[in-house]
C-alpha cells in the first residue's frame, strides 16, 4: 500500500474556541472589587463560626460549609510563602507582562489564607519565601483583581 | 454484592435567566444546602460527589476541583461526569453506580449551569466534529427542526400538535415555584410566537437558565434511615450512538427507544403507559414530547398526538408528563436532567407539593442532549427485588 | 462488597504529534489492543466509560468523537472528565453495582493539538486568579519552590528523577521520550520557570489508552489471569493555592491511608512492590511518594540517590518511564495503570521489576495535584 502522506502535508483543520463569557462576580466578591477599586482596601470574610479571615473572600466557609460571613480589613502588608518565575513566554501570560514574570502566593497580615498574584520592582534572584511584601495598586482601577498591580518588597 | 440505592433528599436553586447575585460556587451551595437540609444530614455526612456540567458554558476547566467551596468537595471523593445535555441524568446514574458498588454510603450528586456566562449557541456549535460537521451547523435548534419535520413528514403531525405539548408544560410551570417561566400561553400564542427554525416557534422550546440541583443517594443500608419513603432507584439505562450528523434516524430516537426497553424489560414492566405513573422527560422542545413518547413504547407510531390531544399527559390524565413545566419551563442544561430526577423522585417520595401526583409508584425521568442521546432512570416507592 | 480485576490493557505508541490518527482512530487502535490482550471481542464488554476533557479537544462533549469507536454503540456508555485513574474509578463502580459485569474504560487526549498554557489556565477561578495569566507550569514551579523550601530538597534531587525515567523509558518502546540523561543535561535545559527546568517538565503528547475491569465473577474467564484491585480511594483538597499548604498534599495523604485501609495494607513501604505515580514535574513524583507514605517525610530526595526508586531499587518507581517520558494528560492514569497491571502480570518486557506482587497507581486532576486517586492492584484476590 502506498503512503497517502508522502510528500504532502495532512490536513489540518483550524480553530478555535471563541466563546464570549461573561462571569458575574457575585455579591461577594462585587464587594470586594468595588472597596478595592474605590477606596485601595483589601477585604476579606471573616466567618463566625471557625474564625478563618479568608481571602480571597468567600460567600461560604469552605470548612464549615455555613454562609456566617462577616467582612473584615486585611492589612496590604503580608508574607510571601512561594512563589513562581515565568522565563519562557507563556500563551496564558497577559500581552502587557514581559518575562521573566513572578507570582507570589502572599499571606496578607490579617489573613488566614493566601493570595495569588504578581511581584514586581524586584529581580527574581532577589526574591526569597519568607519576605515581606506590600501591595502596590494601579492608577486606573476597574474592578478587578489587577487593581492590585503587584506586590513589592518592604524595605 | 451490590446494594439497592434510593434517593434520600433533593435541592434546588430558584432557577431564573440570570443569576448576577452569586459566582457558579455559590450557585452550586444553594442546591446542595437545601438537599442537605431536606435529608436532614451534615455535608460531614457525605461520603463523595459527582458533579457535572457544559465545560464551554462556563468556560472552566476541572469544574470538579474549582467547585468545592460551593460542592462541599473539600477533602472529599468528587468526581466530575459530562456527557452534553443528558449530563444531569448521566450524574444521577453515576451516583446510582457509586452506591450500588458498596464503595459509599451517601453520595452527594450535584448539575449546574450558569448559561447566562456565555454565548451557549456558539459553546454547542464546538460539539460537532470540526472537520465534517461544525462548518455546517449552529447550535442545537436546527438538528430539532430536522427531527420534527422528519417526524410530520412521516406520521402527517402538524405544528398544531407540537403547540398542545408546549402549551401543557407552560400550564404545569404554574405549580412549580422552581420554574423560570411561570406564564400560561394558549395554541394560538404558541403559533404566533416568532419562528425559529420551521416548523419550531419561539414557544416550543426551552429558555436559557442560570441554576443548579443537588439530589442525595443512599445505600439500603441507611436510606429508610435518613428518609422513612425514599425513592428506590430500580434501573438506569444509557444510549449514546452516533457521531456524525448524517447517522441519526431523523423523526425516531433511536436512544430512548433502546434505553427504554432495557429499563422495561430490567423492572419487569409489560405496558409502560399503564404501569408507569408520572414522567420527568428532558423534553427541551414540543416535538419531543410527541415523538419521544413513542419511542418509549408509551403509545404507537403516530398515536401521540391523539393521545396528548385527549389530555391524558395533564395534571390528573392517565400519565402526567412533566407536572414540573419541564425543560421548556426552565433548562439550565447541566442541571436540567438532575432536576428531572429530583422531581421524579419528589414525586415518588410524596414532596411535590403543589404538582404532586397522586398515587405514584412508578416514576420515569430522563436527560437528553448529545446528539440523539437519552440517559434514564426509572424510579419506585417499592424496594426493587 | 464484591471484588473487581483488571483483565485487559491496550495502549497506542505515546507520540508527540499523532498527525495519521484522529481521536476516534487512537481509540479504535486501543480498544482492539485491550480486547485482543484480554482476549474477548466487543461482545464480552457490557459497557463503556471514556474519559476525555471538552478544554483539551476543543469540542464541548468531547465524548462524542470517542463513542462508537470504543465500541459503545447499543450499549450503556457514560463519560468522565478528569485523569484515567477517575475514569477507571467509575468503570469499576459500573462492574460492581449489579448492573453490568464487564466495563471497558478509556482515556484519550492530543496535547498537540491545543495550547497547554491556555487550557490549563481556564483551570484557574475566572474572577480572583485567571486574569493573572498563570498556567499548569507556573502553578506547579509555585509548588516546586514551596517543596524544595520545606524539604531542602535539591535541583539536583529533581534532576535526577528526570535522569531515572527517561532512562526507564529506554526500555519501554511506547515511550516518546527514552533519553539517555545525566544530572548536568537537566540543569543545564532551558530554565522554563523557576525551579523548573525543561527536563524537569513532561513534554506535549498524544496517546489514548484502555483497560477492560470486570467484576470477580467473570474476571477469570477470558485470557489473562485478573490483576486484583485491593484498593482505591481518591480525593480532593481546597482550591485556592492560598488556603492550602502547597508544600504537600493533604488530599494525597487522605486518598492513600483509604486506599491502604481498603487494602489491608499497614506498612506501605514493605508491601508495595512497585509503582506509577504522576510525575508530570520532577518534583511531584518526591512529593507525591513522601504524602503516600512510600518515602520519608522531606527525604525522598535522598531515598532517590540511594537509588531507592531505580528499576533494580526496593521501590521501582515510574519503571516504565513515567509522565515525563509521555504525558496524553487525560489517558496518563490509565497508561500509569496498565504499566503497573503488566508489571503484576510479568510481561513488562524490558522495564519488568524483579518482585510485582503488589503495585501502586497514583492519578491527579487539577492544578498543583488538588484531587488525586489511588490504586493499590494485587496479583492475589
Ligand atoms: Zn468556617
Amino acid at each position: 500500500m502506498s503512503d497517502q502522506f508522502q510528500g504532502i502535508e495532512p490536513m489540518v483543520y483550524q480553530s478555535q474556541i471563541n466563546v464570549p463569557y461573561s462571569w458575574w462576580a457575585g455579591d461577594t466578591a462585587t464587594r470586594f472589587f468595588v472597596t478595592l477599586r474605590d477606596e485601595k482596601k483589601i477585604t476579606a470574610t471573616k466567618c463566625g463560626d471557625c474564625g478563618k479571615v479568608l481571602l480571597p473572600p468567600r460567600k461560604i466557609c469552605p470548612r464549615c460549609f455555613t454562609e456566617n460571613m462577616e467582612w473584615v480589613n486585611v492589612s496590604d502588608e503580608g508574607t510571601l510563602l512561594t512563589f513562581a518565575v515565568a522565563r519562557r513566554p507563556f500563551a496564558a501570560i497577559p500581552a502587557d507582562k514581559k518575562v521573566p514574570v513572578i507570582w507570589g502566593l502572599i499571606q496578607l497580615d490579617g489573613a488566614d489564607t493566601a493570595l495569588l498574584h504578581y511581584l514586581d520592582g524586584v529581580r527574581p534572584e532577589e526574591v526569597s519565601i519568607g519576605m515581606r511584601v506590600r501591595a502596590v495598586y494601579a492608577e486606573a482601577r476597574k474592578g478587578t483583581i489587577r487593581d492590585i498591580s503587584h506586590f513589592k518588597p518592604v524595605k | 454484592m451490590a446494594k439497592r440505592v434510593a434517593i434520600v433528599g433533593t435541592g434546588q436553586t430558584f432557577h431564573k435567566s440570570h443569576r448576577p447575585d452569586v459566582n457558579g460556587q455559590e450557585l452550586i451551595h444553594e442546591a446542595v444546602a437545601r438537599a442537605l437540609s431536606d435529608a436532614d444530614l451534615k455535608l460531614k455526612d457525605i461520603d463523595a460527589i459527582v458533579i457535572g456540567n457544559m465545560d464551554h458554558f462556563e468556560g472552566i476547566n476541572y469544574v470538579d476541583c474549582w467547585s468545592v467551596d460551593g460542592s462541599g468537595g473539600t477533602m472529599k471523593p468528587i468526581i466530575k461526569l459530562t456527557t452534553g445535555g443528558t449530563t444531569g441524568c448521566t450524574v444521577a446514574i453515576g451516583g446510582y453506580h457509586l452506591v450500588a458498588s458498596g464503595m459509599f454510603d451517601r453520595v452527594l450528586i450535584i448539575g449546574w449551569e450558569k448559561n447566562s456566562e456565555s454565548d451557549t449557541t456558539g459553546a454547542i456549535t464546538t460539539a460537532f466534529d470540526p472537520i465534517w460537521d461544525r462548518l455546517v451547523f449552529a447550535g442545537a435548534i436546527s438538528g430539532l427542526a430536522a427531527e420534527a419535520q422528519a417526524y410530520m413528514a412521516r406520521y402527517g403531525a402538524t405544528d398544531r400538535d407540537g403547540a398542545r405539548v408546549s402549551v401543557r408544560d407552560r400550564k404545569h410551570a404554574m405549580n412549580n415555584p422552581h420554574a423560570q417561566l411561570r406564564k400560561e400561553v394558549s395554541l394560538e400564542e404558541v403559533l404566533a410566537s416568532p419562528m425559529l427554525a420551521d416548523p419550531i416557534h419561539l414557544l416550543d422550546v426551552c429558555p436559557r437558565s442560570d441554576g443548579a440541583c443537588a439530589v442525595i443517594m443512599a445505600s439500603e443500608e441507611v436510606a429508610e434511615k435518613i428518609c422513612p419513603t425514599p425513592d428506590w432507584i430500580w434501573g438506569t439505562a444509557a444510549r449514546h450512538s452516533y457521531s456524525y450528523l448524517g447517522d441519526a434516524d431523523y423523526g425516531r430516537l433511536t436512544s430512548m427507544r433502546e434505553g427504554s426497553q432495557e429499563l422495561w424489560k430490567k423492572a419487569g414492566i409489560k405496558e409502560p403507559r399503564k404501569e408507569l405513573d408520572v414522567i420527568e422527560m428532558y423534553q427541551p422542545y414540543s416535538f419531543g414530547g410527541l415523538i419521544w413518547i413513542e419511542d418509549m413504547g408509551l403509545v404507537g407510531p403516530g398515536e401521540a398526538p391523539r393521545y396528548i390531544w385527549d389530555g391524558n399527559t395533564d395534571m390528573g390524565g392517565e400519565l402526567p408528563i412533566n407536572p414540573s413545566g419541564g425543560v421548556i419551563s426552565c433548562n439550565p442544561i447541566g442541571a436540567t436532567g438532575l432536576i428531572r430526577c429530583a422531581e421524579a423522585a419528589m414525586q415518588v417520595m410524596g414532596k411535590a407539593e403543589g404538582r404532586q401526583v397522586p398515587d405514584v409508584n412508578f416514576a420515569f425521568s430522563s436527560g437528553f442532549g448529545g446528539c440523539w442521546w437519552t440517559d434514564m432512570i426509572l424510579h419506585g416507592k417499592k424496594k426493587p427485588a | 462488597m464484591d471484588r473487581a480485576a483488571i483483565i485487559g490493557v491496550g495502549m497506542t505508541k505515546i507520540e508527540k504529534r499523532k498527525i495519521r490518527q484522529t481521536f476516534a482512530d487512537m481509540a479504535w487502535e486501543a480498544v482492539n489492543k485491550a480486547l485482543t490482550d484480554a482476549g474477548m471481542t466487543m461482545d464480552d464488554i457490557d459497557n463503556v466509560v471514556t474519559t476525555s476533557s471538552d478544554f483539551w479537544d476543543g469540542r464541548t462533549i468531547s465524548c462524542m468523537a470517542v463513542g462508537d469507536a470504543s465500541g459503545a454503540a447499543h450499549k450503556n456508555i457514560s463519560c468522565v472528565e478528569g485523569d484515567g485513574t477517575y475514569g477507571a474509578f467509575y468503570g469499576m463502580t459500573r462492574a460492581l453495582s449489579g448492573s453490568y459485569r464487564t466495563t471497558l474504560v478509556t482515556g484519550h487526549t492530543k496535547g498537540s493539538e491545543s495550547v497547554s498554557s491556555l487550557i490549563t489556565n481556564a483551570a484557574f477561578d475566572p474572577i480572583y486568579e485567571r486574569s493573572l495569566g498563570m498556567d499548569m507550569i507556573t502553578a506547579c514551579a509555585m509548588q516546586a519552590r514551596s517543596y524544595m523550601h520545606r524539604t531542602k530538597t535539591t535541583s539536583e534531587q529533581l534532576a535526577l528523577v528526570s535522569v531515572k525515567n527517561h532512562g526507564n523509558a529506554l526500555k519501554n518502546p511506547l515511550a516518546q521520550l527514552p533519553l539517555n540523561l545525566t544530572v548536568s543535561d537537566v540543569l543545564a535545559s532551558e530554565m522554563v520557570a523557576d525551579p523548573l527546568h525543561k527536563l524537569d517538565c513532561s513534554p506535549v503528547s498524544d496517546g489514548c489508552a484502555a483497560v477492560i475491569i470486570a467484576h470477580e465473577s467473570v474476571a477469570a474467564k477470558f485470557r489473562q489471569k485478573p490483576v486484583w484491585v485491593r484498593g482505591v480511594s481518591f480525593c480532593a483538597d481546597s482550591f485556592f493555592f492560598g488556603d492550602r499548604d502547597l508544600s504537600r498534599a493533604g488530599s494525597l495523604a487522605q486518598a492513600a491511608k483509604k486506599a491502604y485501609a481498603m487494602a489491608g495494607i499497614h506498612d506501605p513501604k514493605k508491601e508495595i512492590d512497585v509503582a506509577e505515580v504522576s510525575d508530570a514535574f520532577t518534583y511531584q513524583e518526591l512529593l507525591w511518594l513522601e504524602e503516600m507514605g512510600l518515602a520519608d517525610d522531606a527525604a525522598a530526595g535522598k531515598q532517590l540517590e540511594r537509588g531507592d526508586f531505580n528499576l533494580d531499587g526496593p521501590l521501582p518507581v515510574n519503571a516504565s518511564g513515567g509522565l515525563l517520558s509521555g504525558h496524553p494528560v487525560i489517558a496518563a492514569g490509565l497508561y500509569s495503570m496498565a504499566a503497573v497491571v503488566r508489571q503484576i502480570r510479568g510481561d513488562a518486557g524490558g522495564f519488568q521489576v524483579k518482585k510485582a506482587k503488589t503495585g501502586l497507581v497514583q492519578g491527579v486532576n487539577g492544578l498543583g495535584g488538588q484531587s488525586h486517586c489511588v490504586w493499590i492492584l494485587d496479583k492475589d484476590k
